[in-house]
């Protein structure tokens, strides 16, 4: 077993730490408390190719393959989970499904921009009576010659209102649903009859954008159904399990950099004439959360390894998505317990990154429905056995 | 045109720690870095080259491991990197460092323009520019802060304590170049991938090169270092925490007392 990372992944590494602490640590304070989107840090990190990391360099990409693209988001995920939301939605679920099933046209037309950062991707799934029950979505898309119209409401949509492409879920037959009636189709923004509708205010995340979506008898072409007519299912996903994987790899960074600020204060701050650090009830606490930074990491990274050598892995993005969210809300909890009275106000990050990490155990599947797929794989296995 | 970067691979200096007994640095461990004013050096070179377009080649004498600089430079855009490397390079100071870099200057052969960093932040002599400067016969400019290439001379401004002097050289020249200069780019994803999948950096020994093996190394090298020391730390400072009018008296009375003013 080789657990060491090459030379270049840590290059990259360093590269996006330094870029986090210079570029993005400075902002997150009014881009939170604003709701701003950080759009010129989007477009730095365009230039330094980290919005199309795991993409190959034939469409645009840097070649840095699944492990480099979770370690950026790892880093990120130390400092922003803003940044690192938007990137993730752009990434995981726009870029990696075009790549994974788009045609060449499609590739050529909308991957290598988007890898590039010339583009913003999004994907649209959740509607008002569909979210955890992705079956049960509403967006019709009816055959209209060489078009499909669009029909219908999604909402809570990452990047809505800044996407250049969107990737949609709809309901081609509605008597085969998830076997056959769905359809993922790419659509661009400025399609007549695409408008965005409110944008929402949101505890967390604030600097990511979402948004709903608005179709109505939206004209889609034809060439833009991504795989095959009503197998929109399977690309959301194989879509999801990528980004499940990179969001647990943001919470692997977030909890990361919980454990470091409570190490770093406990050793400062001073009560009872000592350094807080030397309380047994502190250390407990720290060591809690140092082994349960380790075993995330080390899950993610064993999946991300399964994923990049071929073999299958959608119940360990489940469970890394599962178990990493948990330790980072856990972690932050304990961070901001173990700051105490700072910890709670707003001038230090904690508060921040305790809003911003709630949502991790909502969005890409709530970890509720990570368990059932995790129980649906494991009865499969066990069927197949 | 043709740039040459030499760049030095150094300890993280704000993460050295110093060893009580021998009072060296205890470099195990230690995150090495890009020396930084090296990578202002770099920078300089790739917006020269944005301009006026050429090549940039980065040198570096060190060890094996300066391989990781050489591709940090290759990312952030170098063209071609070479690392001077041998056990008989060891042990130089900075004389020996400067005549064996000017060896691999010449052998690289024709160039417009050297940019070093001012000085290394772990021997801070800001020796090695100027010397390297003296052993190739060509103007230098050191601690320079804003340059640009005029009609086949260099036209940089000189950064010293007390005023900017302003100076043009004939090409070639080797400047060195202050942290004022600029901000170094991050090196992009692309070039990270490139600097270890498509590029090279080229090793050169001491048989590579036209060498008067009396003038590397430790056997190369006059200075002698007496004695290594960690000097104390300051004590703290002391705050006068007065109203402004009465604190500007008292301060103004301890200066007097000590005939500083």
């Amino acid at each position: 077993m080789d657990y060491s990372i090459s030379k270049e992944l840590e290059l990259l590494r360093k590269t996006v730490r330094e870029f986090c602490e210079n570029e993005v640590v400075p902002v997150v304070e009014d881009m939170d408390r604003e709701g701003k989107f950080p759009e010129e840090n989007i477009k730095k990190m365009a230039k330094l190719g980290l919005m199309g990391l795991p993409i190959s360099k034939e469409y645009g990409g840097a070649g840095a393959g699944m492990l480099g693209y979770c370690i950026a988001v790892e880093e990120i995920g130390k400092v922003c989970n803003s940044h690192g939301t938007i990137l993730g939605a752009h990434t995981s679920l726009c870029c990696m499904p075009i790549e994974m099933f788009g045609t060449e046209e499609q590739k050529q037309k909308y991957l290598v921009p988007l890898a590039r950062g010339e583009k913003l991707g999004a994907f649209a799934l959740t509607e008002p009576n569909a979210g955890s029950d992705a079956a049960a979505i509403e967006t019709t898309a009816v055959r209209e010659g060489d078009y499909y119209i669009l029909n219908g409401t999604k909402i809570w949509i990452t990047n809505a209102d800044r996407a250049d492409v969107i990737i949609v879920l709809t309901v081609t037959d509605k008597a085969l649903g998830a076997r056959g009636g769905i359809t993922t189709l790419i659509v661009e923004k400025g399609t007549p009859g695409l408008s965005v509708g409110t944008l929402e205010d949101k505890m967390g995340i604030r600097g990511s954008s979402t948004a709903e979506l608005i179709f109505e008898n939206c004209r889609v072409p034809k060439e833009n159904v991504l795989g095959d007519v009503g197998a929109g299912f399977i690309v959301f996903m194989k879509g999801l399990d990528c980004g499940r994987l990179s969001l647990a790899a943001g919470c692997v960074g977030g909890a990361q950099a919980c454990l470091d600020a409570s190490i770093k204060f406990a050793m400062n701050r001073i009560q009872f004439g000592k350094p807080i650090w030397e309380k047994q009830a502190i250390q407990w606490m720290i060591a809690d959360m140092a082994t349960e930074v380790y075993a995330a990491r080390n899950m993610v990274y064993h999946a991300i390894w399964l994923k990049e050598t071929g073999k299958r892995f959608t119940k360990e993005s489940a469970m890394c998505k599962l178990f990493a969210s948990e330790i980072l809300c856990k972690a932050i909890d304990t961070a901001l317990q173990i700051h105490g009275g700072m910890g709670y106000m707003k001038k230090f990050p904690i508060e921040r990154m305790y809003r911003d990490a709630r949502i991790t155990r909502i969005y890409e599947g709530t970890n509720e429905i990570q368990k059932l797929v995790i129980a649906n794989m494991i009865s499969r296995e066990m069927r197949r056995a | 045109m043709r740039f040459i970067v030499c760049i030095k691979q150094v300890p993280d200096t704000t993460s050295v720690k110093i060893d009580k007994r021998t009072g060296r640095l205890i470099r195990e461990g230690i995150p090495t870095i890009i020396n930084p004013e090296d990578k202002n050096a770099l920078e300089a070179a790739l917006s020269l080259k944005e301009k006026y377009e050429g090549e940039i080649i980065v040198i570096s004498m060190g060890p094996p491991q300066a391989d990781e600089a050489l591709r940090e430079a290759l990312a952030m855009g170098a063209d071609r990197a070479i690392l001077l490397t041998d056990r008989a390079f060891a042990g130089a100071d900075t004389m020996a460092t400067a005549y064996s870099l000017g060896s691999a200057v010449k052998k690289i052969g024709e160039y417009d323009l050297i940019l070093c960093g001012r000085q290394a932040i772990d021997g801070d002599t800001a020796q090695v520019g100027p010397q390297l400067a003296e052993f190739l016969k060509v103007p230098q400019i050191t601690y320079v802060s804003e340059l640009n290439i005029e009609e086949n001379k260099v036209v940089a401004i000189q950064e010293l304590e007390d005023k900017r002097v302003r100076w043009e050289a004939s090409l070639p020249a080797l400047l060195t170049i202050t942290s004022e200069a600029n901000k170094p780019r991050y090196p992009s994803a692309y070039g990270i991938m490139d600097a270890y999948r498509e590029k090279e950096v080229e090793t050169w020994e001491k048989k590579h090169l036209d060498i008067d093996e009396e003038r590397i190394g430790l056997e190369g090298s006059p200075t002698s270092v007496k004695r290594i020391f960690s000097p104390e730390p300051k004590g703290k400072g002391e705050i006068i925490k007065e109203e402004p009018k009465e604190s500007a008296e008292i301060l103004f009375n301890r200066l007097r007392a000590k005939n500083i003013i």
